[in-house]
């Protein structure tokens, strides 16, 4: 039973990262649309901060991990 | 749970491997290498500022090179205009020459043949006197050869003087 | 590195979302194995064992004294990996003499089920192995408690797979990067050709996209050897890891991305110039009492971006290994064609997507060490 409990919060976790990464992702794309030439900074900037978001959604992950061995 | 639990003994060899690991390649691997890359940086960068000097050379000589090439250019004009000013003056000089020379021939010649002329009237004016008066002799001679004729002759003379 | 970094969002998301749902079918089975665990035991010397996901990843993402190669647990192939235990001295045996020892049955004090362990035999005499942990025995019984072993724990320096897998890993990055090495001792500041053609551009890669972008211009030779073997080592482990049969969960294993973090915080903290330490302890420009407020959460702050650091790279590696591991499970829980030729193009899929995640956690690891040491020397002008 606790491990569907920690699908549960695997999936909320989840859901924020989506959003977070999502959102990132988005204003990147305008952001190299609009200057096209910093393309390869923002491209790093990007995956800073999607890998930061993705650590929080990995601390989840790692949550349900628990709880799937008890 | 045991998943997220460090386990000593991994963490032991882990840290034994990473740390000889670190060791090793930081003295036998990145050092040489990057020393290596760097050493060739510095020389890539040092051919491309040779580069640059020997073009700036390069230029400084050609503007040299044309610079001589211009002389020579002037030099050559100068010489063929000179030699053409030679030549026409040496045509010129040698037409004139011909010209004098012409005229002294022309005029040596006309003085040959006034003085040949001259010669040869004198000739014949002495030829002239000479026949005349060999002929006037002669008639002469027929004129006075009887009494009557020489008494006609006076008379006539006698006639023409006619005391006027 | 172009295309990874427009889709990374993208594969970031499917990832995690692969692995929520894995958490749940996991568990579904789970449950259901609780109740057929009586069943499986008894057929453990009989007729075909039924498929157990969940058991099967776990094994296989864990470390063990054995390398398993193929085949069942008990008429499989594996090179025993030798055992070094600490007690009462150094004692050196093949694990053979545990996974080839007597299986023993013990009933759990607390919740009165039965678990089963092995006692070892041989040079083994005297220790039990569960879960992959050397216990001793006591009176030749280990006892259980709540699904836990309550015995005397060993000092454990056992070469277990992963520390096998480790060596392999380290020969691999050394056999790489002395060959590039030896190709520029051999022809001089040339331009590189071969592996060193290969292995030069990533090398540049580290020494200026990770180093010299976030360290400070005239400090950033110093950390360069670091990053590069912690960049490597991490990439080559993440890529070997992936090799079927031959593959070990080594960089999805918590102790090895706790002791490479553990030397990113080492490194942070030691080259901490006075003005990092400024912002810690007195953050300046702010009012006193926010001074005192701040300097707890600054110093947890120097904490956790390490800790975030270890579990992004194990959590990331684990995960790619469960998923890769599940899609293949499918066919064996349906034992269907069909299924077959859906899993497989998908763990295709997966394993394809790992290549770049091998890749993009290295550099991660590799890019916040520069960027948590780049704002440990920075110089602050105020």
């Amino acid at each position: 039973m606790y491990g569907s409990i920690a699908a549960i919060g695997a999936g909320l976790a989840v859901l924020g990262a989506g959003l977070g990464i999502g959102r990132i992702g988005g204003s990147a794309m305008d952001a190299i649309a609009r200057q096209p030439e910093a393309s390869g900074k923002i491209q790093t900037a990007m995956i800073i901060a999607a890998a930061l978001v993705e650590g929080v959604a990995l601390f989840g992950v790692v949550v349900g991990l628990l709880g799937n061995a008890k | 749970m045991d998943l997220v639990l460090p386990d000593f003994g991994l963490l032991f060899w882990t840290g034994l491997v990473f740390v000889i690991l670190l060791f090793l390649l930081t003295k036998f691997a990145w050092k040489p290498i990057l020393g290596m890359v760097n050493a060739r940086e510095e020389k890539i960068s040092e051919a491309l500022a040779q580069a640059e000097r020997t073009k700036e050379e390069m230029k400084a000589l050609q503007a040299q090179n044309e610079n001589l090439l211009k002389e020579a250019r002037a030099e050559r004009d100068a010489m063929i205009k000179d030699a053409k000013e030679t030549a026409s003056s040496m045509v010129e000089e040698a037409k004139s020459k011909a010209k004098e020379e012409a005229e002294k021939l022309l005029v040596s010649a006309r003085e040959t043949i006034n003085a040949e002329k001259a010669a040869a009237i004198t000739e014949l004016k002495t030829q002239v006197a000479a026949i005349s008066l060999e002929i006037a002799e002669k008639v002469v001679r027929g004129e006075l050869s009887s009494d009557d004729k020489q008494t006609a002759l006076a008379q006539k003379l006698a006639e023409d003087i006619n005391l006027n | 590195m172009t295309i990874s970094a427009k889709f990374n969002a993208l594969i970031l998301t499917v990832l995690t979302v692969l692995v929520a749902g894995f958490t749940y079918a996991n568990h579904h089975e789970a449950g259901h194995e609780m109740t057929e665990e009586h069943h499986e035991v008894d057929a453990t010397h009989g007729e075909a064992k039924e498929f157990k996901v969940d058991e099967m990843i776990m094994h296989h993402i864990k470390d063990a004294h054995e390398w398993h190669l193929w085949g069942g647990e008990h008429d499989g192939t594996s090179i025993y990996l030798p055992i070094i235990i600490l007690d009462e001295g150094l004692k050196m045996f093949s694990s053979k003499h545990f996974y080839h020892g007597e299986t023993k049955t013990a009933v759990d004090h607390a919740t009165h089920e039965e678990l089963h362990y092995i006692a070892g035999v041989g040079p083994a005499e005297g220790y039990a192995m569960f879960h992959e942990k050397i216990y001793k025995l006591e009176n030749g019984e280990l006892a259980f408690e709540d699904g836990h072993a309550h015995g005397e724990r060993v000092t454990d320096f056992s070469i277990t797979k992963n520390v096998a897998a480790l060596f392999l890993s380290a020969l691999v990055v050394m056999l790489l990067m002395f060959s590039t090495a030896k190709y520029y001792k051999k022809n001089g500041a040339v331009a590189p050709r071969g592996l060193a053609k290969f292995t030069e551009p990533i090398i540049l890669f580290v020494r200026d996209d990770i180093a010299k972008a976030n360290i400070d211009e005239h400090k950033y030779k110093k950390y360069v050897p670091y990053l590069l073997t912690i960049f490597f080592f991490i990439w080559i482990s993440n890529l070997l890891g992936l090799i079927p049969i031959l593959g070990s969960n080594l960089t999805g294993n918590i102790s090895v991305t706790l002791f490479l973090a553990v030397c990113t915080l080492l490194v942070t903290v030691f080259s901490g110039n006075k003005a990092y330490w400024g912002h810690i302890f007195w953050m300046p420009g702010v009012p006193v009492p926010m001074k005192i407020f701040m300097m707890p959460i600054e110093l947890i702050g120097v904490l956790t971006k390490p800790f975030a650091l270890m579990i992004r790279l194990f959590a990331n590696i684990t995960a790619g290994h469960i998923i890769i591991l599940a899609l293949i499970s499918i066919i064996f829980i349906n034992k269907n064609i069909a299924w077959g030729a859906l899993s497989v193009p998908m763990a295709l899929f997966i394993s394809v997507l790992e290549l770049l995640v091998a890749f993009l956690q290295a550099y991660l690891f590799a890019m916040l060490s520069a960027l948590f040491i780049g704002a440990a020397v920075e110089e602050h002008h105020h």
